[in-house]
């Protein structure tokens, strides 16, 4: 127990989606409920066979909207991981603990994500209680948004270390590339590194191609018990190791002592080991990028190099289709949408399934995916076929 | 643009347990939280020291002098409220106490700064209810 307590005691059954568009008539109710029936029947279940929920947290979605609209009667299960980004790969471990203790059968992982007209970023953060320290002390003077939290955490890396908007740009051109081959991708246009460099300043280092997109849209996964994955429609992809990790001064970036590092650090030793793997084995890494920089700090704090060396390590075509770590090979929250990284579990599941068509990687056995979310919250899955 | 066309901006809600902070602010002083039992001093305020747990805790008053641990230079106001004063640089200060203030930067550019630049907190009156601080260089 304990080190490899959730080791394959759960696996994703089904996967599932809407649309993925810059705006919707849809509310993000609508969305979500479309995206878990999709996941639903493409495990082959009926929806009264769910009987844990995870809904986001970060939104208007709650356990009861779900017995209300499939009539289910044996919820047994309803939780929430409020740690934005990372809360759908935080959700994986919460549903595998219901799983894996009997508690649960078949849990629903769902996220949706409805118009952002009305409904601007600063708003809907501001409204957060983890934000209570920065809406306080720091949205007051005019750092309101992600993108002002973690410019200066990615300023300081760039000082200490180097590193470069030229590698910036890799990790945006890589994600581009790969949604060429996404038809469900939102941005497919190509992108050079002069492009990168030519869209305007956000907040300095971060350029307009540095940030992820806004999208509206769903996407769902079921998480099934081991005992019941193997009889159902898809090939079960197992949750071999999976933890959520949390950083120093959680409720504030400034006060953090080391600024360069997320609570992926803590969390990708615990699921590495409980999943038996190592970094050599890891096929393909779906890396949550909601800005290009956060994929080069979680690169070092998952230890696939050390900590300053992630800039020189997506260069070279590293990172990309047919290297030695594709990422994001659906096109990221960079390029495919901003499905608070929900989209990310899709895609690793249909790589493990072998179903990913142009942008499969061939013989992918073994991947992982990494959540990030709120002022440095980080959460890992480490999945295989 | 014309500021008076733009939304107000933010203000504190200030808690029981913040309130010295932004009176301090107000009468040019910058105050922070220092634990009655171990003496470390803590930002922001909180009510347990991270130390030692003891929830006493009484006011310091900082010397003001710091380095830069790190910037941003906005170029986009996420809140419109912010839009006159683009773009604006937001910077990261490492206080000789421990701590850290993010303030915005006056009377230079980014350009001026570097990790570890000595840098003093100076304090702005927004109006008679409120202070903010802000960075400046120092030599």
């Amino acid at each position: 127990m304990g080190a490899t307590a959730l080791r394959d005691r759960a696996a994703v059954t089904g996967v599932g989606e809407t649309a993925y568009t810059r705006e919707t008539d849809k509310s993000q109710l609508e969305l979500t409920l479309a995206a878990s029936l999709a996941a639903i029947a493409d495990a082959g279940l009926d929806p009264k066979d769910i009987d844990g929920v995870i809904p986001y947290a970060a939104g208007g979605v709650v356990a009861e909207d779900f017995i209300t609209n499939f009539g289910l009667t044996g919820l047994r299960y309803s939780a929430l991981t409020p740690m934005g980004g990372a809360s759908p790969v935080a959700a994986l471990q919460s549903a595998a603990m219901a799983v894996a203790c009997g508690v649960a059968r078949h849990v629903l992982v769902a996220l949706g994500r409805g118009s952002i007209a009305g409904g601007r970023i600063t708003r809907r953060l501001a409204e957060m209680p983890q934000m209570r320290t920065v809406g306080e002390f720091e949205m007051v003077q005019g750092c309101n948004a992600p993108a002002q939290f973690y410019a200066p955490m990615a300023r300081r890396h760039m000082e200490l270390y180097g590193t470069s908007i030229d590698q910036f740009a890799e990790v945006a051109m890589t994600c581009r590339r790969h949604a060429q081959l996404n038809e469900r991708a939102m941005m497919r246009k190509p992108m050079t590194r002069e492009d990168h460099h030519a869209s305007r300043l956000i907040a300095d280092p971060f350029r307009l191609f540095d940030c992820s997109l806004e999208s509206a849209g769903a996407a769902a996964v079921v998480v099934s018990a081991a005992d019941r994955a193997a009889d159902l429609r898809q090939r079960p992809v197992w949750i071999g190791g999976v933890a959520e990790g949390h950083p120093d001064s959680p409720s504030a970036i400034t006060q953090r002592p080391d600024m360069t590092r997320f609570g992926l650090a803590r969390a990708a030793p615990i699921a590495f080991r409980m999943a038996g793997v190592t970094h050599a084995d890891i096929d393909v890494a779906e890396i949550y990028d909601c800005f290009t920089w956060v994929v080069i700090c979680q690169l070092e704090d998952m230890g696939f190099c050390a900590k300053g060396e992630g800039g020189a390590f997506v260069e070279g075509g590293r990172i990309g289709l047919g290297g030695e770590l594709p990422i994001n090979t659906h096109g990221g929250l960079l390029s495919e949408a901003h499905i608070a990284g929900m989209n990310h579990i899709v895609e690793l599941v249909r790589q493990l399934r072998g179903a990913c068509g142009e942008r499969q990687v061939a013989g992918a056995e073994v991947g992982l995916v990494t959540g990030f979310g709120d002022l440095g919250d980080g959460a890992i899955a480490v999945m295989h076929r | 643009m014309d500021p008076s066309r733009l939304p107000d901006k933010p203000r504190p809600e200030p808690t029981a347990l913040s309130a010295p902070y932004w009176d301090g602010l107000r009468a040019h002083r910058l105050l922070l939280q220092r634990c009655s039992r171990c003496g470390q001093v803590r930002h922001y305020p909180r009510p347990v020291c991270d130390a030692c747990y003891a929830m006493e805790y009484d006011w310091v008053e900082a010397s003001r002098v710091g380095r830069v641990h790190s910037w941003t230079v906005c170029h986009h106001a996420f809140d419109p409220a912010f839009k006159a004063e683009l773009p604006y640089v937001l910077v990261t200060v490492d206080l000789d106490e421990g701590v850290r203030v993010q303030a915005p930067l006056r009377g230079a550019g980014d350009d001026a700064l570097r990790l570890d630049r000595a840098v003093a907190i100076d304090f702005e009156d927004v109006d008679e209810t409120l202070t903010l601080p802000c960075v400046r260089l120092a030599d």
